[in-house]
């Protein structure tokens, strides 16, 4: 090992898909003991390099060097032999073994001359990696039992029994409530203590100022910039990432707000929320927040007669609810993003005009024959009006990225007028520019008269968009705060998310 | 895993490769789209030139349409209920079962009134058919049970009852000799150089009504959406149960038709009939490209399937190989099938 050479260093690497030139000379240097963020919007080219460092992907040209020399990853045991390790943001865990086989999947330890699975040598191994790393597991659960964020550390874990002296982490934190988030971030800094050095990708620029050492931006597939985090001013990070000035993070909006619209009184579901109560009027934004698990997205699925009501009342406009199915609300005016896209919303395998479509087919139809030609000539009007990027209106969606996708999810509901429209976590693993014009779209509808109710964990954006916030405390709103002014603090609301007041002015 | 095999880098899965979406028209594509049409046409050639041209004889190409026209008419519904992500073991006994229930009925009219005694067995085979349809679909769709087992209980019951209602013989006595018309007749004598069998003209229309229905209609593409993400196509107001339902229903009146049309061809309503059909139609349906996962499937592709197995049967006769090797040469066409059709989906996938 020559000490003066970097770890890893990633040298004028390229590669292109038809089409596109996804990584156009990108250079990049991680060292021992340093956490360096990678920041873009989707598409500019993180997960391809991620993917070649993790042997996914083979690169074009260019070259990447580990302590100096020259390695060559085509696969995936390569890059393990090298010590790099990816944990995804979809992690890669089997639901139901424990956490310990989890950690040394496929290199269970076993009984000398037998193809048996040593289980208490498997445990000890399990428990000593663990302790040294801080993390409090218990090594016989099954995975599927734990929280995402504790499923995470299995997964880190496990990156880390293999020696991984370069550790990638993939938006980690899109899934984590505060608390978690902040277990995690102790891991991270006390794993670079140890030399290990880290890439982590986050679209929160809160947690890279908070983590990283170094900060370097991609866009459109190329280098844009390398600086320690002490020289980076947050406007300019932005700037670099989409390429423009983006004045404000949150587009302002300046909307008359009319009657109610969406009534809903003392409803509840279950063990899940109980007794919530607000109206929705026209032109008005409410936020909904929360810690994971307070309630937020079954009330949102309840409202929208997805999760069955167990008592109280919902009304929109003329139609009195609880409403028994989606179908119901829909005709009722209602419409709903739901919040994890891949499982609830898209159609993975299908063209981006069959996705688009979807809710409202019979508008395409003459006695229940659909008119192919209607659809492409609607849905490319979407595509132009979203600013979706696909090929076709026939491309496949799952070979989108996540922007696009939540947009094509968008389109399937801009695609007839509702009157209340429901967003859960609009915004959640999208980039910057994406998020902007997500923002932009939910003051649209508001302008147009539209109620909204929109679910978010990320504070910034609740206060940056609502006019008043809900939020929610172990299945009870615990609070709602007038935010017309855009007044509420962080501290008021994660006062009311973590149940140590109780605001009775609803 | 990344890997060179045969100098060609093959990727993963996972890899999303470009973001903005995949090149549609190229000649891959193309031959992914037309595996199986290929598959069928080099068949045929060979069988051809095997048979010395026998097998091409008009005679003989009207004689496999007709073999396949009963299997195939069943595979158009279950590529329905394949391609919402179900399965359907039931059809074979219930078009034992409901031939039978026709039978019994038009032998109640008596034959003196022959078009209005066939007119109620064709009723009575596809309403009982469809009845049975839906109690499986309401089974399936309000307790949330897998097809498979609804429909493998749903299987031995139309078997047992078949038998039952006929006392375990075959019915001969009391059907109008005009009903063979349905089962072996000929309409549009003249075309096709000779004539088009009744059961082949019947199949023909059923593959047009449920192309139509599957390819352009709100209710195919509900089944699309519902088997390619059920939960999605639920939140975007798409009516799953009643979808769900519907192609049950809609198969098991098939299986009423063509238990109508068996017994017409054979003059008599046998309760032993169909044994296998279950397994012969979801061969057709799977070699036709049709997913078992579903969300995706194609009517075309049915009966590309249908007709791939149906040529195969016919050669192999043709060529005098022996009942029990037809077995094993079909077992492997099935298993090659659907190895090209993975390998060939990896492909069009890698680039």
């Amino acid at each position: 090992m020559v000490p003066s050479s970097p770890l890893l260093r990633c040298v004028c690497v390229r590669k292109a898909f038809p089409g596109v030139l996804a990584l156009d000379d990108v250079s990049l240097t991680v060292e021992a003991g340093t956490i360096h963020a990678l920041v873009g919007e989707n598409g500019a080219g993180k997960s391809t390099l991620i993917k070649i460092l993790a042997g996914a992907h083979r690169l074009d040209a260019g070259c990447v060097e580990i302590d100096g020399r020259n390695v060559d990853i085509s696969g995936a045991r390569d890059a393990e032999h090298h010590g790099i390790a990816v944990v995804y943001q979809e992690l890669n865990l089997v639901r139901d073994l424990s956490v310990a086989e989890n950690i040394f999947l496929g290199r269970w330890p076993t009984i000398p001359k037998t193809r048996l699975i040593d289980f208490s040598q498997l445990h000890r191994s399990a428990t000593s990696l663990l302790a040294s790393l801080g993390i409090d597991l218990p090594p016989k659960t099954p995975v599927g039992e734990l929280t995402v964020a504790r499923q995470q550390m299995v997964e880190i874990a496990h990156a880390l029994s293999l020696d991984a002296r370069i550790l990638i982490l993939d938006e980690p934190s899109a899934v984590l409530t505060p608390h978690e988030l902040e277990a995690l971030f102790t891991l991270v800094r006390d794993l670079r203590a140890r030399g290990v050095g880290i890439i982590y990708i986050s679209h929160r620029l809160d947690e890279i100022f908070d983590l990283a050492d170094l900060v370097t931006v991609l866009r459109d597939g190329e280098h844009i910039s390398t600086r320690p985090i002490a020289e980076v001013d947050r406007n300019r990070l932005i700037a670099e990432m989409v390429g423009r000035e983006l004045t404000d993070e949150f587009p302002s909006r300046d909307c008359p707000i009319g009657e109610a619209l969406l009534t809903v009184d003392r409803l509840s579901a279950g063990h899940r929320f109980r007794n919530a109560s607000f109206a929705v009027r026209a032109g008005e934004v409410l936020g909904v927040t929360g810690l994971v698990g307070s309630g937020r997205s079954s009330l949102l699925k309840t409202i929208f007669g997805a999760v069955r009501a167990t008592s109280g009342k919902v009304c929109a406009g003329d139609a009195v609810g609880p409403f028994k199915s989606p179908r119901q609300a829909m005709a009722a005016g209602i419409a709903c993003l739901p919040e994890d896209r891949k499982q609830e919303g898209l159609l993975l395998q299908r063209s981006v005009r069959e996705n688009a479509t979807l809710a409202n087919l019979s508008a395409y139809a003459d006695a229940g024959i659909l008119s192919s030609r209607r659809e492409r000539g609607a849905t490319s009007d979407l595509m132009r009006e979203l600013r979706i990027k696909a090929v076709s209106t026939e491309s496949t969606v799952n070979t989108l990225s996540g922007g696009n996708q939540q947009k094509v999810l968008l389109a399937r509901w801009m695609d007839r007028p509702h009157r209340i429209v429901l967003f859960d976590e609009p915004t959640r693993g999208i980039d910057v520019g994406a998020k902007y014009e997500i923002y932009s779209l939910i003051n649209r509808l508001a302008g147009e008269g539209v109620a909204v109710v929109m679910v978010s964990s990320e504070l910034p954006e609740v206060i940056g968009m609502s006019d008043r916030i809900a939020v929610m405390h172990e299945g009870a709103i615990t609070g709602i705060l007038d935010n017309r002014q855009r007044q509420a603090t962080q501290e008021q609301i994660m006062r009311l998310a973590s149940g140590e007041v109780c605001a009775n002015d609803s | 895993m990344t890997r060179k095999t045969d100098g060609t880098p093959v990727q993963p899965r996972l890899a999303a490769p470009n973001p903005y979406g995949t090149e549609t028209s190229s000649f891959v594509t193309w031959a992914v789209r037309l595996r199986m049409p290929i598959v069928l046409a080099l068949l045929v050639i060979v069988a051809t030139i095997l048979t010395d041209g026998v097998f091409a004889r008009k005679e003989n190409l009207v004689n496999v349409a007709r073999q396949i026209s009963f299997e195939a008419l069943i595979a158009f519904g279950m590529t329905l209920i394949i391609t919402t992500g179900g399965i359907d073991l039931s059809v074979g006994s219930l078009v034992a079962m409901t031939g039978v229930v026709a039978a019994i009925a038009m032998r109640g009219i008596g034959a003196d009134s022959a078009s209005l005694c066939i007119l109620v067995g064709l009723l009575a085979g596809v309403v009982v058919g469809a009845g049975f349809g839906t109690a499986s679909g309401t089974i399936i769709t309000r307790f949330s049970l897998p097809p498979f087992i609804v429909t493998l209980g749903g299987m031995l019951i139309a078997r047992g009852l078949g038998f039952i209602f006929c006392s375990g013989q075959p019915i001969y006595e009391g059907l109008p000799e005009q009903l063979t018309t349905l089962g072996s007749g000929f309409v549009l004598p003249g075309l096709l150089g000779k004539t088009l069998p009744v059961p082949v003209l019947v199949m023909l229309i059923g593959f047009a009504v449920f192309w139509l229905l599957l390819a352009r209609s709100v209710f195919g593409r509900s089944v699309i959406a519902i088997g390619s993400n059920e939960e999605a196509a639920r939140l975007s107001g798409i009516p799953v149960r009643r979808t769900k339902l519907m192609v049950y229903v809609l198969t098991g009146g098939l299986c009423g038709l063509v238990g109508v049309m068996h017994s017409a061809k054979l003059m008599a309503a046998d309760p032993k009939i169909g044994e296998m059909w279950e397994l012969n139609v979801i061969a057709a349906v799977v070699v036709g490209g049709t997913s078992l996962f579903g969300g995706r499937g194609t009517i075309p592709g049915t009966l590309v399937g249908a007709l791939i197995i149906g040529v195969l049967n016919n050669s192999l006769n043709l060529l005098h190989v022996q009942h029990f090797w037809q077995k094993v040469v079909l077992g492997v066409v099935i298993l090659l099938a659907a190895l090209l059709d993975a390998g060939l989906s990896r492909l069009g996938k890698s680039r």
